[in-house]
């Protein structure tokens, strides 16, 4: 049994990049692993419901390993966040960079209620999700800062990061519900038993075709759960400055909904479990708002304090950070010691110290590159530059 | 363009011509640079002060709520000031039921101020950024550009104008630093007009403002800042589709607007030094309808044009230019 654990702990502890590293490096202090418990269970907050005879339980049973899993994962996100904060104040990285701290149990406990064959698809802020869906610390750092070993080879940049099954990364606001019902009607249609999670969040809630695709959705019973993050800004106007009904849940009207505490991962986990078998089972689509919270502010050009308090920043941090719950959860129902969690914090910033380094380091894309994947087509041809004498060539 | 080529070939010593010109094909890194170089102040409106091009920006929307009583401003964020600090005071001055914000939803800002115009109010709607424009692309092309004309003058939406940051500002990439002035000027009933610094942004934008056609009202997001010149206090009006001929010359008419006519100044300059081409600068302003009878005589005066603008080749603007002037004044061109 304490053999099992260790291995597993281990495991875990190379984080989901690993690639031939060793496990040795990670044990410092060595404990009786049998004194922890294997798992606890939780009681979570009940979720409101529109048009729903019944939610999401309300208790939730996590294992030790769940629970150290999802810890790692949030802090790995919240970390690579405030260094992408710190690389871009030494304008590192440039352009638009938006950082989703404080939102890091929406991307896990979704991440976790799902398949890595179901499909999601979100907005900018998207940072966390490209990583919980594989992409590893340094390409999302190296895409930040515009080099090739980035995620999209350093031609997208912080807006625009996709991997298999992540649609990205879409800048227009609101533009990515419909294409998120459309990837829902192709998981449909191949009958694979996947759906579609589609995100977007509360100042995108108020454009046309999120109510467009709602329509669709529901009139073609697509397997697609959309999830409103509503973190209570969009961009620098408070949701009640902006919206006739602060109630996302039940904005799509016809389609069902669930509202979620969106800074408790198990929360998010069990609802959107809840959800995904809703879909999975033909029912059609459901509406899910995340009620969360972002530290920074919209964008790095935004200090994030002139529309709200720093009090009220204050407050959520100590009552509500996600990270700080889960911590208290496993470490007062026995599934692991603050050391434990401290070493993996320890761990985490190495992670993402060589991720910095690598994405400093690498080289920026070739200029023979700058007009490829334009078009398909074969055979490559030539693009005109800003001057009639610079040409560059297309190939994909 | 390929005749502006030829004609600088042609004008200068044949060695220095290889030595100029990159090998053709080879890509090379470009960094976009150029000067603001202010005006002088004009002494026929009266008292100046030192603007930006925001500040010369809210000093037109602060005169044209004053004289208007049924002007309105909306959008995204323009309460607090607006992200670029254009409409900063006004809603304190005016009232919150003058200046106001409106949720993020581009199609129902323009569809909603074409209603407000439609009944007679003046509608100053901004759009946040330039490329954000395109869900509002239906109201303005559908709607707006041809409700005069449906109607057969009995309804129009004239007193809407829509302002909208425009162009490249160096970290934009895909969805701030779009030029969409071509897609619009593929449309009739709609004007479209571009400045090229504070005093010309405010005299333009109040007579878009007072114009009985719904105009659209690019601003260069890169000058907010970095333009800074004597504005009049007082309102002033610069008439829309006529182009300014900046700088007058013999061998080579160049016509650009926005941001891109501060390059080429420096471009007519540096011609000036090193070849010794004099060339005519011109700066389009209105985008639609253009002043087709400045550009077709100054390079009927020249026989050589060369446009340049921030927008992609194939289908910009310079290609409508472009194919206007050789249709009117082919026999007046030179041939290289």
């Amino acid at each position: 049994m304490r053999k099992m654990l260790l291995a597993a702990l281990s495991r875990l502890l190379q984080g989901p990049a690993a690639a031939g590293r060793t496990a040795s490096r990670v044990m410092v202090a060595s404990r009786n692993y049998g004194d922890f418990a294997s798992e606890a269970k939780f009681e979570i907050k009940q979720c409101d419901l529109h048009h729903l005879e019944a939610g999401p339980p309300t208790t939730a049973v996590m294992t030790r390993e769940e629970g150290l899993q999802y810890y790692k994962t949030m802090q790995t996100i919240r970390r690579m966040e405030l260094k992408s904060d710190q690389l871009y104040k030494q304008k590192i990285i440039r352009g638009f960079c938006h950082l989703y701290d404080g939102q890091e149990a929406c991307c896990v406990g979704i991440e976790a209620a799902i398949k890595p064959t179901d499909h999601v698809i979100t907005a900018y802020r998207a940072h966390g999700f490209t990583y919980t869906r594989g992409v590893p610390v340094r390409e999302i750092l190296a895409e930040l800062t515009g080099r090739k070993g980035g995620c999209a080879k350093g031609k997208g940049g912080s807006m625009h990061m996709y991997t298999k099954n992540f649609y990205g990364g879409n800048g227009i606001v609101g533009a990515q519900v419909p294409l998120g019902a459309g990837i829902a009607l192709a998981c449909k249609y191949f009958a694979k038993n996947e759906i579609c999670v589609a995100l977007y969040g509360d100042g995108a809630a108020n454009q046309g075709q999120i109510f467009e695709t709602y329509n669709m959705a529901a009139l073609w019973k697509l397997p697609c759960i959309f999830v409103c993050e509503n973190n209570r800004y969009g961009m620098g106007t408070s949701v009640e400055r902006a919206a006739a009904s602060t109630d996302y849940y039940k904005r799509g009207y016809f389609i069902p909904g669930l509202r979620v505490d969106g800074m408790d991962v198990l929360c998010v986990r069990e609802a959107v479990k809840f959800a995904a078998e809703y879909c999975r089972s033909g029912k059609g689509p459901l509406v899910m708002e995340l009620q969360t919270y972002r530290y920074h502010g919209h964008s790095m050009s935004d200090p994030g304090i002139s529309y709200r308090t720093r009090e009220e920043i204050q407050e959520v941090r100590s009552k509500s950070d996600p990270i700080t719950l889960l911590k208290d959860r496993m470490v007062n129902n026995n599934l692991a010691s603050v050391e434990e969690l401290k070493e993996i914090d320890v761990a985490v910033r190495k992670e993402i110290e060589e991720a910095a380094q690598f994405a400093t380091t690498d080289p920026e894309p070739p200029l023979e590159e700058l007009g490829h994947h334009i078009y398909f087509n074969e055979p490559p041809f030539e693009v005109r530059g800003p001057n009639q004498w610079i040409k560059y060539k297309s190939v994909s | 363009m390929a005749a502006a080529g030829r004609a600088l070939r042609a004008a200068l010593p044949a060695g220095l011509w290889g030595r100029l010109a990159p090998l053709p094909g080879a890509p090379r890194r470009t960094a976009a640079h150029f000067s603001f170089q202010p005006d002088p102040a004009p002494s026929e409106y009266g008292q100046t002060q030192k603007m930006n091009l925001f500040q010369s920006i809210t000093s037109a929307l602060d005169n044209a709520l004053a004289k208007d009583p049924t002007a309105v401003i909306f959008g995204e964020d323009v309460a607090f000031g607006g992200v670029f600090r254009c409409t900063v005071g006004l809603r304190d001055k005016y009232g919150k039921d003058r200046v106001f914000n409106t949720p993020l939803c581009e199609q129902g800002i323009v569809g909603f101020g074409i209603g407000i115009a439609v009944t007679g109010a003046t509608a100053i709607a901004e759009i946040q950024f330039a490329d954000y424009i395109f869900p509002a692309f239906d109201q303005i092309v559908n709607e707006a550009a041809k409700y005069r004309y449906r109607s057969g003058d009995l309804f129009n939406c004239g007193s809407l104008t829509i302002r909208a940051p425009w162009g490249c500002v160096g970290h934009g990439a895909l969805y701030h630093s779009q030029s969409p002035e071509a897609f619009f000027a593929h449309c009739p009933g709609i004007k479209i007009v571009i400045p090229r610094s504070p005093l010309q942004a405010k005299g333009l934008l109040l007579s878009c403002i007072e114009d009985k056609n719904p105009c659209i009202f690019f601003e260069p997001k890169i000058l907010y800042r970095a333009a800074v010149e004597q504005v009049p206090v007082e309102p002033y009006k610069i008439p829309l589709s006529q182009a300014e001929v900046l700088q007058t010359g013999n061998d080579v008419t160049m016509v650009a607007w926005g941001t891109q006519v501060h390059v080429i100044k420096e471009v007519a300059a540096m011609a000036q030094e090193k070849l010794g081409v004099s060339c005519e600068v011109i700066d389009l302003r209105t985008i639609l309808p253009w002043d087709t009878e400045t550009v077709c005589k100054s390079v009927a005066k020249t026989g050589r044009l060369l446009i340049s603008h921030e927008a992609p080749l194939t289908g910009g603007f310079a290609s409508e230019i472009s194919s206007t002037v050789q249709n009117q004044i082919f026999d007046f061109m030179e041939t290289s």
